[in-house]
């Protein structure tokens, strides 16, 4: 990155509010009512699995479809009867998206030339943007000459040349490997931050989503179960199915009692309040799991047998056979060597709040 | 590979280029011999009938009609198809089978039958509107509905035709600008296969215009041929040549675009061009 972005760096994001954006196809639902506001300069990601809505209320802001009702509001401007080539939208696609036929700083001007910013500015504007993804030196490739990252980085690099208001992420790095992505991901949140862009992220990868975004709203059939700050989702998820989707929970069986929820012996505190006593299920993070000793001559509620060690780098995920349930513990790497498969441990649960399903709410909920 | 293997495979090659060389090219050399024969067996070889394709007017007007008839035909199946395969792909996809079906109609019907339920709209068309010829476009362009259909819809397959009109539509194209500089450079090989086949088509098609009582290229072919065997070849030949240096073309241009063209799409493109058209081409002469 040079020092040439300074225009670009300057430029304040504007505010974007979706307002009670409906949309259905036919009889389903895909978007149930979203409401959602994006400070100027923030990055949002929409986080859910596959059919959730996240990808329509992105196609709706773009205005490549049409909502069956709700406001979309960019910069205070309602346009959600504006065409999509209006919008003052820069979108990048989870398929690649260069125009086959133009080198990737034809590809970058292509936009500019539509707003008819002349010649000398546009080639100006291209190397800019090109420079910004670290791509100056294949401005004159085809996207066949390009791998899939550095097609990608040239899409983002087309979609932030004509200075849009918005820029929108379409699961940008979904096709790319491990490697690639992880690269790409944080280069996209660098040129974010550096041009301050506002801008909405959907991905159904929830590493992608904690990783890169200001705030992470979770989706599930059609609407936002809750939106908040990476570390809030992931830590004091509000609904039970955030707190399955992001991340790892157990599924503990425990009865709700004295303002907690007691598992195994072990009394923990609530995160919901007024949860009605009885028989519940408590979704217990796997870090919030750890070995407490040797149980090769202990017995109780926690003790069990090591059935795999997942290595997984700096730690380790061990899982446990209660006898009725199996369990997940994470525990660093060096410390989960201590527990081959085949050896008897002792658990300890951390008394973290944890999330309860009553038997009430799974029969509401279904 | 090993250098015999690669030597056995050249001569194969080679032989087979000589084959099918000798297959195209003997009846074509051999009507061009015919075409060259002067009046009698001592006569020395000429090109009157050559010369006559100019000379006889009917013949000229003929020529001239059938060009315009295939440029006004390939202009209007682009203009018409292509953007109506693009909408209801992007748009309306669940209707794909029926335009697919409809498209391909013509090509199980008979040439004798549609001329026979078009003959009462030509009746009116005559009287109402117009008499000329290049009012045949019209029902060349059904003719050449499905051969066109199948050549776009293989440019059309071999590209993310949505992801792409949505990248344009995001940077600010209208759908013109999507249509005339997104999409169509990126299918110029199944366009120019289209427009080839229409091309190839209207040059050879005889039976339409014979029964509706026009005189396009190959109706007077067979006209001239009645009187002065010898020019009627020579027109056929030529006609023959025309098609073969649009194939030519086509080749050239489609390997021009292969640095960024997917190429398995472009060869799929050619190959059934060339299918097609020989067939096109076949019809030429009956």
């Amino acid at each position: 990155m040079t020092g040439s972005h300074g225009s670009e760096a300057t430029r304040a994001g504007v505010e974007v509010r979706l307002e009670d954006l409906r949309r259905t196809y036919g009889t389903t639902t895909a978007l149930d009512g979203l409401t959602l506001t994006l400070a100027p300069g923030e990055l949002v990601a929409l986080l859910g699995p596959s059919g959730c809505g996240k990808t329509t209320a992105l196609r709706l802001l773009a205005g490549l479809e049409e909502a069956n009702g709700g406001r979309v509001i960019i910069a205070g401007k309602d346009v959600t009867n504006v065409p999509a080539n209006r919008r003052d939208i820069g979108m990048v696609f989870q398929a690649y998206s260069l125009f086959p036929h133009m080198t990737a700083s034809q590809n970058v001007e292509f936009g500019l030339q539509l707003h008819r910013v002349d010649q000398d500015e546009r080639r100006r504007r291209a190397r800019e943007v090109l420079d910004l993804v670290g791509l100056a030196a294949h401005a004159n490739k085809f996207a066949h000459q390009m791998s899939g990252g550095q097609q990608q980085r040239v899409a983002l690099a087309r979609a932030l040349a004509i200075r849009p208001k918005v820029l929108l992420l379409d699961e940008p790095l979904s096709a790319l490997d491990a490697k690639v992505r992880g690269r790409l991901r944080d280069e996209i949140r660098r040129v974010q931050l550096e041009v301050g862009i506002t801008t909405l992220f959907v991905t159904h990868d929830q590493e992608e989503a904690l990783a890169i975004a200001d705030r992470v709203g979770v989706m599930q059939a059609g609407r936002l179960e809750q939106l908040g700050p990476p570390t809030e989702i992931y830590s004091r998820p509000t609904t039970p199915f955030v707190a399955e989707f992001v991340g790892l929970s157990n599924r503990m069986p425990g009865e709700v009692k004295f303002g907690g929820v007691e598992v195994r012996g072990t009394q923990l505190p609530l995160v919901q309040k007024d949860v009605p006593a009885g028989p519940a299920v408590a979704l217990v993070r796997p870090e919030a799991v750890t070995i407490a000793g040797d149980g090769e001559s202990a017995s109780g509620p926690l003790v069990g047998t090591v059935i795999a060690v997942a290595f997984l780098g700096a730690v380790s995920r061990v899982t446990v056979d209660l006898g009725d349930i199996t369990v997940l513990a994470q525990l660093p790497t060096s410390a989960a060597a201590d527990h081959p498969a085949g050896s008897r441990v002792r658990l300890a649960l951390r008394p973290d709040p944890v999330l309860v399903e009553t038997k009430e709410a799974t029969t509401a909920s279904a | 590979m090993s250098s015999a293997r690669r030597f056995r495979l050249q001569v194969f090659r080679i032989a087979v280029f000589v084959v099918m060389g000798l297959f195209f090219l003997v009846p074509i050399g051999s009507m061009f011999e015919f075409s060259t024969r002067g009046n009698s067996a001592t006569a020395p070889r000429n090109l009157d009938a050559w010369l006559n394709i100019v000379k006889t007017p009917e013949l000229s007007e003929a020529i001239i009609a059938s060009l315009e008839l295939a440029v006004i035909t390939t202009l209007a199946m682009l203009v018409l198809v292509l953007p109506t395969m693009v909408w209801v792909r992007l748009r309306f996809s669940g209707l794909s089978r029926v335009i697919e079906f409809i498209c391909l109609i013509p090509l199980t019907v008979p040439a004798i039958a549609l001329v026979v339920g078009m003959v009462p709209i030509y009746r009116w068309i005559n009287i109402n509107v117009n008499d000329s010829i290049l009012t045949l476009a019209f029902a060349y362009l059904i003719l050449v509905l499905p051969y066109a259909y199948r050549a776009l819809d293989a440019g059309l397959s071999a590209i993310d035709l949505k992801t792409l009109s949505e990248a344009a539509r995001s940077l600010g194209a209208g759908w013109a600008t999507v249509m005339l500089r997104v999409v169509m450079p990126n299918m110029s090989t199944a366009i120019l296969n289209a427009s080839l086949l229409s091309v190839a088509l209207v040059l050879g098609e005889y039976t339409f215009a014979n029964l509706l009582a026009y005189e396009n290229l190959q109706v007077a072919i067979a006209y001239v041929g009645l009187v002065d065997a010898g020019t009627s070849i020579a027109v056929a030949v030529a006609s023959l040549l025309f098609a073969f240096v649009l194939l030519l073309i086509l080749s050239y241009l489609g390997r021009r675009q292969a640095p960024f063209a997917q190429a398995g799409a472009a060869d799929y493109d050619l190959a059934q061009t060339v299918g097609l058209s020989g067939g096109v081409i076949g019809r030429a002469g009956r």
